[in-house]
């Protein structure tokens, strides 16, 4: 089993696994963001460059550092190799430069956007990025484009992480979704709108990092951190019916999958489970969810004892 | 007057014609190879002759070929990069154009060297015409027994086609072209694995610039080592330079590697001097994503060496004194062209061709156009120096593929050398509107 040293902590980490993976196994500080890996998706990934690292050695055998820096989702560990994340400052620098990337055709428009509170460029700008921008020109926009009755596709704020894309072409039977266009007027597309008719299309809205994909049954209804997140299931034929239903009083707001503090989803839902069931007792509530990731969230709830919720 | 042995028999009426070629000498290197040589042995010769990849990596051809995995029962696959985008670089379009079995003679050679029984050339879609050009020559070809079942009836077997692109410059990006030629959009991949590991559907490929392949050909003929005999050092054989610009004479030539620059640009047998005698204010010496070279580090090198046509030569004292070799697209320009319109030019041409995978680039190039625009027609403020300069260098090195790379250089390269022309626009904005700054000065403290 190769070891693996990130930012000086060793670990001992199972064959082929990637450095994202043996550092989320570390956790802490040295964890890489990731807006666009996903685990649960194959072949995503490597392509929005913030897990950028440095490796100072390659491994045991071969010792030369890699002489840029690699995307740690997509570089498997090798027996002794010894990685550079935040301790580094030329990573530090490389993320900062990514963030502001991201954000200059982003439009900042958090206070009316419904992925805040759980958004990953977020935290990521939270983390790494800088409090003003550099850019002095207009930013693209495009118009609100409803996929089918339950998503709304806001292209202005995508960041093109072509984790929907993997979404549909992976989970969902065939394809309806993909990206048109080049450069920084690419966008996403179902192809002349053409609705995602499909029973797992409402997936895409969970692996969206940001708000371009949001659900159309909670819209403008509450901010998530007015909400409780609730672990809870009921008998799906479609999906596993393991869900987080997030309430306020009585009301069930919005359904969605169970996701680590990753973001990533531990199993994907069916659309039923979703949008349709939306009232208390269509469901088995379990308990409350634990929020870690997401500080505005679990703030509001569990600051005084998680128990306490109901 | 060198020699020539790609365009040797470029100007002979019909050579575009199997016949005309053929008693030219041509399908020599196959009839050697294929009842001669074991593929190996090719390999061998292609080695010995120092190829470098003539793209705009540079990288030893032999030994790409030497990686190419071999697992059984795996087909192989050899693609020839016909996707010649850069601008400044038209070397191909003019080997295709004039003599196309050249580069099909490379190609069934290559291809036998490398066990591949299918092979490809992807051709950019502009490039319509060429596309007929080839397709007529490997039907005469295949009429003729150079391609199809059992060649010269050594059992080889080997069919050639001809793909047109749709016209994006990142999909002369190896893996780009890869995925472009399964059917894909043409996104670069994630590299490793590498191409010749799992390439063409996920079987070992090489990738190979036209000329590369044509080159093959007189490697083959002559032996790898009278190959290397040709040139200086590491940079051996002859290279097709695309010379545009403000010079007397634009178009291709073949020059034997280790050519002084400065000859290159005065001589008669080349460019044939500066237009209407303006003095040299800039070069790129190997197509747009090189770094601009000034005046004063043209001729000579910042040691004071005499600048040769050669892969170390250009490259000589890294990207701070000097450029690249690239794909050869030798742009020249004299002293009334301006030098922020020019990076200004570029960089709306990568904004353009960014593929919009990785974030860097994508967001980064539109950036850098945008700033440059405004510098251009004297919008630009002192601070957007530092700030193109420092997006370039973001860019630089984070992305997936080159293309980020190709967009940063020749920013970054014109802001070291001309920052005094940049100052100026800024300092001037409605005199950088009338004319154009002139040459910038040497540095006191240069070498």
């Amino acid at each position: 089993m190769p070891k693996v040293t990130i930012d000086g902590q060793t670990i001992e980490v199972a064959e082929g696994t990637s450095i994202l993976h043996a550092a989320r196994q570390l956790g802490g500080e040295c964890v890489p963001p990731a807006m666009c890996y996903y685990t649960p998706l194959k072949g995503s990934g490597g392509k929005c460059r913030t897990c950028l690292v440095k490796v100072t050695k390659g491994s045991e055998k071969d010792p030369r550092p890699m002489p840029k820096l690699v995307a740690s989702c997509q570089t498997m560990v090798m027996d002794g190799m010894e990685v550079a994340s935040k301790s580094d400052q030329a990573v530090v620098d490389a993320r900062k430069g990514v963030v502001e990337f991201l954000l200059l055709n982003h439009p900042l428009d958090c206070p009316i956007c419904d992925q805040a509170g759980e958004c990953h460029l977020q935290d990521l700008a939270f983390e790494h990025g800088s409090a003003n921008t550099r850019y002095e020109f207009e930013r693209r926009t495009f118009e609100k484009i409803d996929i089918g009755p339950y998503i709304k596709l806001h292209m202005t704020r995508c960041i093109l992480c072509y984790r929907c894309v993997y979404t549909a072409n992976q989970i969902t039977d065939n394809r309806v979704h993909g990206i048109i266009g080049r450069g920084d007027h690419a966008e996403i597309s179902t192809y002349i709108e053409k609705a995602i008719d499909n029973d797992f299309s409402g997936n895409v809205i969970d692996v969206c990092p940001v708000g371009a994909l949001t659900d159309r049954t909670f819209r403008f209804k509450s901010r998530v951190w007015f909400l409780k997140p609730m672990d809870a299931h009921r008998d799906c034929d479609k999906c596993c019916g393991k869900t987080t239903v997030w309430v306020s009083g009585e009301d069930i707001y919005r359904v969605t999958a169970r996701k680590d503090k990753y973001g990533e989803v531990e199993e994907f839902i069916c659309n039923t489970c979703r949008f349709e069931k939306k009232s208390a007792s269509d469901w088995v509530i379990e308990g409350p969810r634990a929020i870690e990731r997401h500080s505005v969230i679990s703030q509001n709830h569990y600051a005084n004892g998680a128990t306490t919720v109901v | 007057m060198g020699r020539k042995l790609l365009l040797e028999h470029a100007h002979v009426e019909g050579i575009n014609t199997y016949e005309v070629y053929r008693k030219h000498g041509g399908y020599r290197s196959v009839e050697k190879a294929l009842k001669s040589m074991t593929p190996d042995e090719v390999v061998e010769e292609v080695k010995k002759s120092g190829l470098r990849g003539r793209g705009g990596a540079g990288f030893p051809t032999g030994m790409k070929w030497s990686f190419l995995a071999k697992p059984e029962g795996v087909p192989r696959y050899l693609l020839c990069n016909a996707d010649e985008s850069e601008p400044g670089t038209f070397k191909d379009r003019y080997l295709m154009e004039k003599i196309p079995h050249l580069l099909i003679e490379g190609m069934i050679t290559s291809s036998y060297a490398l066990g591949a029984n299918t092979s490809y050339i992807y051709i950019r879609g502009e490039y319509s015409w060429i596309v007929f050009i080839l397709e007529k020559a490997i039907q005469e070809a295949y009429d003729k027994g150079w391609l199809g079942k059992n060649i010269l009836g050594t059992g080889y077997n080997l069919d050639l086609y001809v793909n047109p692109g749709a016209g994006a410059y990142i999909c002369g990006e190896e893996t780009a072209l890869i995925e472009s030629l399964e059917g894909k959009r043409g996104n670069p991949r994630i590299k490793p694995p590498f191409p010749a590991v799992k390439g063409l559907w996920q079987a070992p490929t090489v990738v190979n610039n036209v000329e590369t392949i044509a080159a093959v050909v007189p490697i083959v003929n002559d032996g790898g080592d009278e190959y290397a005999k040709i040139g200086i050092g590491k940079s051996t054989g002859t290279k097709l330079i695309s010379a545009s610009g403000n010079i007397n004479k634009p178009g291709v030539y073949e020059i034997e590697l280790g050519v002084p620059v400065e000859e290159f640009i005065y001589s008669d047998e080349w460019c044939g001097g500066i237009k209407r005698g303006k003095r040299i204010k800039a070069c790129v010496p190997g197509g747009s994503s090189v770094p601009i070279l000034p005046h004063y580090l043209i001729n000579k090198t910042a040691a004071g060496e005499s600048r040769l046509m050669t892969y170390e030569s250009l490259a000589d004292g890294g990207f701070a004194s000097g450029s690249m070799l690239g794909s050869g697209g030798f742009i020249v320009y004299d002293e009334d062209q301006c030098i922020v319109r020019n990076t200004m030019n570029f960089a709306r041409f990568y904004h353009h061709e960014s593929c919009g995978q990785c974030s860097p680039c994508r967001e980064g190039t539109g950036w850098m156009e945008k700033v440059l625009h405004r510098m251009e027609y004297g919008q630009g403020k002192m601070s957007d120096i530092d700030l193109l300069a420092e997006v370039a260098k973001k860019i630089e090195g984070n992305t997936i593929c080159p293309l980020g790379d190709a967009a940063a250089w020749p920013v970054s390269a014109a802001i070291r050398h001309f920052r005094e022309e940049f100052e100026w626009h800024v300092n001037e904005p409605k005199a950088c509107l009338e004319r154009n700054y002139g040459l910038v000065s040497e540095p006191v403290a240069a070498v």
